[in-house]
């Protein structure tokens, strides 16, 4: 069998998201299964060539009998209870709540009777990761099918009973029932005795948005009271028999080697384990007290070496582009476009570094047994983890476990699988469970940011304010929503990939917020050229229908041309199109010029992304990316030097507050007519131009560098 | 080292054996099981670890469990009675005024702590109170409806 090797943290997501045909296909092994899972009625979804996300490894438990080109699977068990598998994982996003809809929708059961196993490399399907705004997309649509499939199959069995054709009967509410009759079956009966298998591939067919009764529901998170008495835990709150606690010991920067090491008082601590192999050092304790002191006991010392810092970051990336930057695109020309116009204009924009910062740090407990590895871990990538793991410990297959529980924030920046490898590790030397929380220097410091960019636009526009010409460049940031919406006969847009000065990887729609900035930053200025309205510039040069209407209707809910900014306060919009998703943002700042403290007073998002899933959880996450897009707008920035981060913790670095929160309305923008795409990320992009335009409309003053008042507008 | 041997939490005497520099955080968590309270920084600026000391809202992660001996601590685990939710978790619950939720437990300790000073707070007094408490997944303005909500159920009760 052939092993893929996943990149360990790509730029953008896409590029973990190649598909490539299955490379096997097996038979169901029923007998065996079944003796695992219970009897009854299991139905799996095979992906079809060319969908399949091919994992080229068996697992144990579940899935050591299952084909290893299965998306999901759902189960009823004897007694009707419903179990779907999958190996997305929910971390604030409410796709457990989403999922479980999708589900509930087909099958005709309550959402409240359907269980979700998710993240759990044992149990679960392959899954490359939950990323990318995928999982309304695809995962939905699958599970969709599957629930649809074994109402069928139910129904089937339903009509064998009775002898009648299936056609003359219903699901409903958990049961069958002749539509001309009275009698019925529940799941629950039909099931019982059952050791029948269904796997699926062709496309059934599913019922349409407009006729939804329990998706697109305002259906409340399904876990929702584990939340709010403690009783939900994550993967910092498992505990294991005998467990001990973990903690280690950095080197002073990044790529330091180790030069010498005394490790004599925290060895000599009763019950502690000191564990070195390389440049990894750790030590194993009793408590997390006893850890803290012995990892503090330790003298090591380190070799470093110079390297760049923020004050000198963005002359750094310019000067270390390499070839290979993808998707660059050209059309017309630059030359004639330019040629043509009868306004030009130049400018560059800045993006910093920032942190995800999710407010649980990276965690894992580890345990060996046998032989054989089980982690839980907070992680948007179960399977990736677990190839970290068996390629950490030289693992063969099927001697690794990693078990996601619900995790406490990610935004992106869970992909990795560091702290179970660290944690996993110690627990080895120990010969005990352990457990290891990251502090919040070391998330801060040791897991990855979100990349900075440098972009360069040069643009023309003609004397009726059309575009004539686009160059868009973009240093390091990225490729997502790196083409513009609008209409330009000559273009030219390219990425340059860096070699980075830190550790970078996915965030919250990715380079989307980089390039919508500096995109629509650059559109709101040409407005100004062409004196023009803001909005009517856009529409003007858009012919895109669904992102003129998000414009639009953001625009009439904020009151765009219904109302004034006082004294002090500006308006301003920015939008576009990412991830199958269209948003548009208005926003009103007001500016003390005394003290140049920016506020956001409020903020209006329209966001269509096809058929809405969940109105209550939509609604959630763009209020949520709003707030979490404020902070990279105005105040967030990694800053570092010589391979230390010199502002790693919450009390240098500002993260959004209660205080900082504006009014914020969401519009959201059903369209049943179209597939539901992912809603995590996209609403985040219009944010930071529209708060930029916003300034400008306010002070006259056009910011060019995201964060744009780290310090207030002043000495920004 | 002076060892604690015991302490008091939601309501029931524990018996233990920790060092009194622990952090009643890792006490609660570690000794106790008592998982629902949260470690976020480390640093007293994000409230995750917020449990109540003799009514008073304190960050546990700071708190050496010595300076705890002898008082009352209240953690999320000790605000539903005989399985009813306390109001300030009620109405977090319909609002879902959370999305991770890995905030939720000390963002509840800290309205409850907030409404026992402010029974009936103005959005003002809100945003202050809680200013303290961080919550990554940006759920503030659903935060500050619940404990609206709660404050109108709690008077009504």
């Amino acid at each position: 069998m052939t092993k893929r090797n996943i990149p360990e943290i790509a730029i953008e997501p896409e590029r973990y998201e190649f598909q490539e045909p299955p490379l096997h296909h097996f038979e169901l092994d029923r007998r065996d299964f079944f003796k695992l899972v219970g009897g009854g009625v299991a139905v799996f979804l095979l992906l079809p060539k060319g969908l399949a996300q091919e994992s080229g490894r068996r697992g144990s438990g579940f899935r050591e009998q299952l084909p290893e080109n299965i998306g999901a699977w759902l189960h009823i068990g004897e007694n009707g209870a419903v179990t779907v598998y999958t190996g997305k994982a929910e971390m604030g996003q409410n796709i457990r709540t989403s999922l479980a809809q999708a589900v509930a929708e087909e099958l005709h059961v309550k959402v409240d009777s359907i269980s979700l196993v998710m993240g759990d490399t044992d149990l679960t399907p392959f899954d490359m990761g939950t990323f990318g705004s995928r999982t309304t997309p695809t995962m939905n649509k699958q599970l969709r099918r599957v629930a649809s499939v074994a109402r069928d199959v139910l129904v089937g069995l339903a009509a064998k009973q009775w002898n009648v054709p299936p056609s003359l009967l219903v699901a409903k509410d958990g049961k069958v029932l002749e539509t001309n009759g009275t009698r019925s079956l529940s799941y629950a009966d039909l099931a019982q005795g059952q050791t029948l298998a269904q796997a699926i591939v062709e496309n059934d067919p599913l019922t349409p948005a407009s006729e939804w009764t329990v998706a697109g529901k305002e259906v409340p998170k399904i876990n929702g009271r584990a939340f709010v008495t403690g009783e939900h835990q994550y993967a910092s709150d498992i505990r294991r028999p005998g467990m001990m606690f973990g903690k280690i010991v950095r080197p002073s920067a990044y790529g330091a080697t180790l030069e010498s090491l005394d490790a004599s008082k925290a060895q000599a601590m009763p019950g502690v384990t000191v564990v070195h192999d390389g440049d990894f050092v750790g030590v194993v304790a009793p408590s997390e007290l006893d850890a803290r002191r012995a990892a503090a006991a330790i003298r090591a010392s380190w070799k470093t070496t110079p390297q760049p810092s923020s004050a000198e970051l963005f002359e750094y990336l310019k000067s270390h582009a390499e070839p290979g930057g993808r998707g660059e695109y050209e059309a017309g020309s630059m030359k004639d476009g330019l040629a043509a116009a009868r306004h030009r204009l130049k400018a560059t924009y800045t993006i910093a570094y920032i942190q995800h910062a999710p407010l649980e740090p990276r965690a894992a407990v580890a345990e060996w047994d046998s032989g054989k590895l089980t982690a839980w871990t907070g992680s948007q990538r179960p399977f990736g983890v677990q190839q970290q793991l068996e390629e950490a410990f030289h693992l063969s297959k099927g001697n690794c476990r990693v078990i996601v529980p619900d995790t406490g924030g990610a935004y992106g920046g869970k992909h990795t699988g560091e702290a179970a490898i660290e944690a996993a590790r110690l627990a080895r030397a120990a010969g005990k469970p352990v457990k290891l929380i990251w502090t919040r220097e070391e998330e801060f410091t040791w897991a990855y940011f979100r990349p900075s960019g440098v972009i360069e636009i040069s643009s023309g526009i003609d004397r009726q304010g059309l575009l004539t010409a686009w160059e868009f460049h973009n240093y390091n940031s990225g490729g997502s929503a790196i083409r513009t919406p609008y209409e330009v006969p000559n273009q030219h847009i390219q990425f340059h990939p860096v070699k980075a000065p830190l550790r970078q990887g996915s965030y919250r729609s990715l380079a989307a917020t980089a390039n919508h900035f500096a995109r629509e930053s650059h559109m709101d200025e040409l407005a100004h050229q062409a004196k023009m309205d803001p909005l009517d510039f856009r529409l003007k040069n858009l012919k895109n229908d669904r992102l003129k209407f998000a414009f639009t209707a953001a625009a009439g809910a904020f009151g765009w041309k219904t109302r004034k900014p006082q004294k002090g306060h500006g308006f301003g919009l920015g939008g576009g199109v990412e991830k199958g998703g269209y948003v548009a943002t208005c926003a009103e700042v007001a500016v003390d010029t005394k003290s140049g403290d920016v506020r956001v007073v409020r903020v209006t998002t329209a966001f269509d992304c096809g058929a809405v899933v969940n109105p209550n959880g939509l609604r959630n996450q763009i209020v949520g990316a709003d707030i979490m897009g404020l902070g990279g707008a105005l105040f967030e920035a990694v800053e570092f030097n010589d391979g230390r981060i010199t502002n790693g913790t919450f009390t240098q670095y500002r993260v959004p507050r209660f205080h900082d929160t504006p009014e914020i309305q969401p519009v959201l923008i059903d369209r049943k007519d179209q597939p539901s795409a992912g809603a995590g990320e996209t609403p985040i992009c219009g944010l930071a131009p529209a708060i930029g335009n916003a300034i400008f409309d306010a002070t006259g003053k056009r910011i060019y560098s995201m964060p744009m008042a780290p310090n207030g507008l002043k000495k920004a | 080292m002076a060892r604690i041997t015991e302490i008091r939490v939601n309501g029931k005497r524990h018996a233990i054996d920790a060092d009194a520099e622990a952090t009643l955080l890792t006490v609660l968590r570690d000794d106790l099981g008592l998982t629902g309270t949260k470690f976020g920084c480390g640093e007293g600026q994000c409230r995750a670890c917020t449990v109540l000391l003799d009514g008073k809202p304190v960050h546990s992660c700071l708190t050496p469990v010595g300076d705890a001996a002898g008082k009352q601590v209240t953690t999320i685990e000790g605000m539903a009675e005989n399985g009813q939710l306390h109001p300030v978790q009620q109405a977090f619950l319909d609002a879902e005024a959370f999305q991770c939720g890995y905030c939720t437990s000390g963002m509840i300790m800290t309205a409850v702590a907030l409404l026992r000073e402010h029974p009936d707070p103005s959005e003002k007094t809100i945003r202050e109170f809680m200013q303290g408490n961080i919550c990554r997944c940006g759920t503030y303005p659903r935060i500050v409806e619940a404990i609206k909500r709660a404050s109108a159920a709690m008077k009504k009760s």
